[in-house]
């Protein structure tokens, strides 16, 4: 026997055995698998949660900006430059800054003095219910982007005649919900019948909670002068800028300094963009949340191949290699985060249609996520089960069979 | 012809224990042989080295025509998967599976399908005397009917070599002897068998008799074959 005979064929470990090799421990220690799922999947629901609820969210404003446009622009009386309380827009401003190029429309509010608003004349006048009383051009709506929910605003025919248009809050204070019937409101002196009833402005909330009327009818009934309290714009996209810069000294040539341009959109992106950062930080806390997971798949892996150290000795003797038994141990911890990380994408997607179809939103659960998600617990189980894996393939046959 | 052929083999352990010492011992095919001594004795460390579980520190292990000494540690896993069953005192049954899972395993690493490996379980299931108890989990088997298993699985490969370290040892006497009988039957099939345990009542009944003390072979005899 002086020549060695050929080796015999490697060990080899068929790889749909390994699946199933790997999943022994899963399949007989379900509770313990489970519970360690379970810090992953909530990492993973908690992650994508976040990403599918500010996505909604997100995408619910971003429509909004669109469809009500970032090229409007709400020009209004500012602070005196002397500090002696509030100044006023020039009565000839409306006409001047319509007329400026790159406008496309405008529309005015008109201050109307002393003008409140009661259900009916028993109500005492000291009950106003914080109702705004303005003459409104027949532009608002258009201008603004704004919506009836109910009746029509103010015609040509109408704004002549005591009539009225409700902001959305202000009909809701009033206890009206729509026009049938032709209700009446008392304001100053006398009914005036309500013709329309605003849906809620979102460029200008201050709206919602205004009785508009018309400027004729200011103007004969409450002696209004014409002043204007807001001038809403519509610029040319390209030239928001330029209007802007130039709207103050247009609208009030003697103390420019006392005008105040607004662009509302920007208060829209403001928004987006902090929920954006809100996102972010909820973001850190779900892949603390993961870490906590990975970190306890580590534990019970490591604990695992305490326990089944003498499996370990038996599947050495049976002809596994260390490799074979590295690739158990992994395999095993994949499965287990990766159940977690299927199990959270789900909850994760879950929660965020549900709680978008409660905000009335539409849903957007990012694919991304959901990918990222499942790769991030995968990546994490690999992390966790690699050195209890290979702690197992290093111990040696004999030292795995030791009885103790 | 030698099956397994050791020259001079010495094992030490970390710390200056010497286990074996200058150990010489030439297995022939078709034998069945038992390693007998007290513990301590380096028996069980002769098995490991047999069974290539551990290695020499010195010294020549022949197996199957195959240095040992000399070989990669895949390819002693290889000598295991496909030449090699062991049968120890504890069983080493997996819980979870089926008796014809466990015995299945024997073949695991040898790249059989799975369809195969459990016709040739139910197959060795057959030849132990337990092809009614294919379905059984571990713990619902006597002890007996788990070592019958244990056994299965080392023959399930069709290995040139099984070794049975205490094969009786968490077993009652009249236990113990069937496994003695199954193991005595197996080998007049054609199964070479080492068994190893310290009992030397139950060594006398083998044909071939190893006496292993202080890490060195003290007697080895021939007693009339059975």
């Amino acid at each position: 026997m002086s020549a060695a005979a050929a080796p015999p064929a490697p060990s080899q470990l068929l790889s749909r055995d390994v699946l199933a090799v790997g999943s022994i421990g899963l399949r007989t220690r379900k509770l313990r698998a489970a519970l360690s799922a379970i810090g992953v999947a909530i990492g993973i629901a908690s992650m994508v949660a976040v990403l599918g609820l500010s996505a909604s969210s997100q995408a619910a404003l971003l429509e909004q900006i669109d469809a009500l446009g970032t090229n409007l622009l709400t020009v209004q009386a500012g602070q005196s430059f002397l500090g002696g309380g509030d100044s006023s827009l020039p009565v000839s401003g409306r006409d001047r800054t319509a007329a400026m190029t790159g406008v496309q429309g405008a529309a005015s509010l008109y201050t109307v003095e002393g003008a409140t608003v009661r259900r009916s004349s028993y109500v005492s006048e000291s009950q106003t219910s914080g109702i705004t009383v303005y003459g409104a051009d027949r532009s608002l709506p258009g201008t603004l982007s704004a919506t009836m929910a109910s009746g029509s605003f103010l015609t040509e025919a109408t704004e002549r005649y005591p009539t009225v248009v409700l902001g959305s809050v202000a009909a809701t204070r009033l206890g009206l919900s729509d026009v049938s019937g032709a209700p009446q409101v008392w304001i100053g002196d006398r009914y005036y019948t309500v013709v329309g009833i605003l849906a809620p402005v979102t460029l200008d909330s201050g709206i919602d909670r205004a009785a508009l009327i018309g400027p004729p009818e200011a103007t004969a009934h409450w002696e209004a002068d014409g002043t204007p309290a807001k001038i809403y714009l519509r610029t040319d996209e390209d030239r928001v800028g330029d209007v802007r810069s130039l709207v103050g000294a247009t609208a009030n040539p003697e103390n420019p300094e006392e005008v105040e341009v607004s662009r509302p959109s920007d208060a829209l992106e403001a928004k987006a963009a902090a929920e954006g950062a809100f996102t972010s930080l909820l973001l850190g806390l779900g892949a603390v949340a993961l870490l906590v997971g990975g970190v306890g798949i580590a534990n019970v892996m490591v604990i695992s191949v305490i326990e089944r150290r003498s499996e370990i000795g038996l599947r050495r003797a049976l002809g596994a290699t260390r490799r074979h038994i590295t690739s158990q141990f992994l395999t095993e911890s994949l499965l287990l985060s990766a159940m977690g990380g299927a199990a959270g994408a789900l909850l994760g997607a879950a929660v965020t249609v549900v709680y978008s179809m409660s905000q009335d939103q539409q849903t957007v659960v990012p694919a991304e996520a959901v990918v990222g998600g499942i790769a991030a617990a995968l990546v994490i189980g690999a992390i966790a089960g690699l050195y209890p894996s290979m702690r197992a393939a290093r111990l040696s046959p004999t030292e795995a069979l030791r009885t103790v | 012809m030698t099956l397994i052929k050791l020259r001079g083999v010495v094992k030490e352990y970390p710390g200056g224990v010497r286990a074996l010492n200058d150990v010489d011992i030439d297995v022939e095919r078709g034998e069945l042989l038992t390693i007998v001594g007290p513990s301590g004795s380096g028996k069980t460390t002769l098995l490991q080295i047999m069974g290539t579980l551990d290695r020499a520190s010195a010294g020549e292990v022949w197996i199957d025509g195959f240095d040992a000494a000399a070989a990669s540690d895949d390819e002693l896993s290889a000598l295991r998967a496909r030449r090699i069953g062991f049968v120890f005192q504890q069983f080493y049954l997996l819980d979870g599976l089926s008796t014809v899972d466990n015995v299945a395993g024997g073949l695991l690493y040898s790249g059989l399908p799975s369809a195969q490996r459990r016709e040739r379980a139910r197959e060795a299931l057959d030849r132990v005397g337990l092809g009614h108890r294919l379905t059984h989990q571990p713990n619902q088997l006597s002890g007996g009917e788990k070592q019958r298993t244990a056994i299965a699985r080392a023959l399930v490969g069709r290995p040139s070599i099984v070794f049975a370290d205490e094969p009786t040892g968490a077993l009652d006497t009249r236990t113990g002897d069937s496994i003695v009988e199954l193991l005595s039957e197996l080998n007049r099939a054609g199964t070479t068998i080492v068994v190893i345990t310290h009992d030397a009542e139950l060594a006398a009944s083998f044909p071939r008799q190893v006496a292993v003390r202080d890490g060195q072979i003290v007697r080895d005899a021939n007693s009339v074959a059975a």
